[in-house]
């Protein structure tokens, strides 16, 4: 990824994305550890996709659901309680993020 | 591995708690000597964090109210609602309070946890959705996590958090039920109802909401947020409760709806469980009587003792909630401090609820305050006075720098 794309990346993020085509994975990525990086452990370990939200970062469960609708209205989805139960990784938010992008 | 250990981590959070000598969570009333004061730890304390908003449970006629009643009724009905625990009385209080919002139905519940999960938990099927706020009680969420209806949850009191969930519902079949409160319980701030309503109508939702803490603190007969808002008509389900103003324990919920009585044999919260005792039901009743005829007077006094302690405390420096309201929550930096800082008013002879996290929204630690019309002025003033200090000395407020005049 070049600078410059990277950097149309980060201005993407910061507004509401209603196009799929501007929604890649990489771009829900990019937002979900921009919002996990307040939370990230002492040790500094980075935010990927294998990262158990609830577990390799000091963030309680309130704050997550927090998480959760920031997300939902930059993505423009709605995230039901009982399916946001069961996303422990990063990548699981991503995906359950993309999956009801494509659903609309 | 056992049964408790997944409580593992928090009983170690606990015993922090603990090591501060006094347990918020474990406090013995000795003895309760009047809605505003009672003997703990051997001391007599001001009372300041009851949610005992017009001071009813020492109220001499609601207190003879229930006397009479276990004299000539006894001490409890033994049975649930569809079997033999409704005596007339349970009848008449469901319409006396049906009477005093206007609204054709009343269903009464024996505690408020139990309207909501019964009322949420039984409106809603599979094929519904439930939108809630953020910042709702636990009775709400648990009733939602009855449902099989799909649940979303909005920005604590954004209207427009709501209207955008709404609308990515599109036009998928299935009823919308929105659950909001009237004042919530950790800030004392109330909800922006009409324009909450507004968005529900648009998008044909049903509106249900929780005024708790808002009977006979709101309104000009006392009826609530619905009331105050102008929207008493557009709220679909009022429920409420006995526990804070009316100074027993119970819950209730109103409405027009036609079919609303079928909840009655629907409801396992309302079907599966004794009701309420016949004392209950006769102090409840009087004490709606109490808040018809002096509502006016008690709710003077409880928003000016509001005022009192709620300016008086900004003044000094703290830092609270938005708004004036009958709860007034004190934002503290973390949880050890709350807790150093609740043991302190305490150890002062002024008692006042904690909140920590994960019990409170957006991870804040408060002490939580509630206004009784009966306190007094000097009552609150005192109370600042003990705050400040307290909040000096624990570097929660700055000192104040005395400008001296003169020459250096």
């Amino acid at each position: 990824m070049t600078d410059a794309t990277g950097a149309l990346l980060l201005r993407t993020a910061h507004k509401r994305i209603v196009d799929n085509d501007d929604v890649t994975r990489a771009v829900v990525m990019l937002e979900i550890c921009q919002q996990l990086a307040p939370f990230q452990t002492e040790d500094g370990k980075p935010i990927v996709g294998a990262t158990v939200i609830s577990k390799d970062l000091s963030i309680d469960s309130l704050a997550v659901m927090d998480m959760v609708m920031d997300l939902e209205d930059r993505f423009d989805v709605s995230i039901p309680m009982n399916v946001v139960a069961e996303i422990h990784t990063v990548d699981e938010l991503a995906d359950t993020i993309l999956t009801l992008r494509a659903r609309g | 591995m056992g049964l408790f250990d997944r409580h593992a981590g928090l009983l170690d959070a606990y015993r922090d708690v603990r090591t501060t000598g006094a347990d918020p969570f474990q406090i013995r009333m000795e003895k309760v000597l009047s809605p505003t004061e009672a003997i703990i730890n051997g001391r007599k304390c001001l009372l300041v964090g009851t949610n005992n908003y017009f001071g009813l449970t020492f109220d001499p006629s609601c207190m003879d109210a229930a006397i009479e009643a276990i004299r000539a009724e006894g001490t409890g009905t033994t049975g649930s609602r569809i079997a033999n625990g409704s005596y007339s009385e349970h009848v008449l209080l469901e319409q006396e309070i049906a009477e005093f919002y206007g609204k054709k139905h009343c269903m009464v519940f024996t505690t408020g946890y139990q309207a909501n999960l019964g009322v949420i938990s039984t409106l809603v099927g599979p094929d519904d959705f439930l939108l809630i706020d953020a910042d709702s009680h636990a009775s709400i969420y648990d009733a939602c996590k009855m449902t099989q209806a799909e649940v979303v949850r909005f920005k604590h009191n954004d209207p427009s958090s709501l209207e955008a969930r709404l609308r990515r519902l599109g036009d998928k079949p299935g009823n919308r039920l929105v659950v909001l409160e009237g004042i919530y319980s950790m800030l004392g701030d109330a909800a922006p109802l009409k324009e909450f309503v507004e968005v529900c109508k648009k998008y044909g939702a049903y509106v249900l909401i929780d005024e708790a803490h808002s009977l006979g603190s709101l309104g000009e007969h006392g009826r609530g947020l619905c009331e105050k808002a102008g929207v008493l008509d557009d709220c679909h389900f009022i429920v409420g409760t006995f526990s804070k103003t009316l100074g027993a324990i119970g819950g209730y919920c109103v409405s027009n709806d036609p079919d609303f009585d079928i909840l009655r044999v629907t409801t396992r919260a309302y079907m599966f469980t004794a009701s309420p005792p016949p004392s209950i039901v006769a102090s409840v009743r009087q004490a709606l009587r109490v808040v018809t005829a002096r509502g006016k007077e008690l709710r003077q006094h409880l928003w000016d003792n509001v005022a009192t302690l709620y300016d008086g405390l900004v003044e000094q420096g703290f830092k609270l909630g938005p708004e004036h309201g009958p709860v007034v929550g004190v934002h503290l930096p973390d949880r050890m401090t709350a807790i150093g800082f609740w043991r302190a008013m305490l150890d002062a002879g002024i008692y006042v609820n904690v909140a920590v996290p994960p019990a409170t929204p957006n991870g804040v630690s408060l002490l939580r305050c509630s206004l009784c019309a009966a306190h007094t002025k000097e009552q609150l003033e005192h109370m600042i006075e003990v705050m400040t200090g307290i909040g000096r000395q624990m570097g929660v407020l700055q000192p104040k720098l005395r400008v001296v005049g003169g020459q250096r």
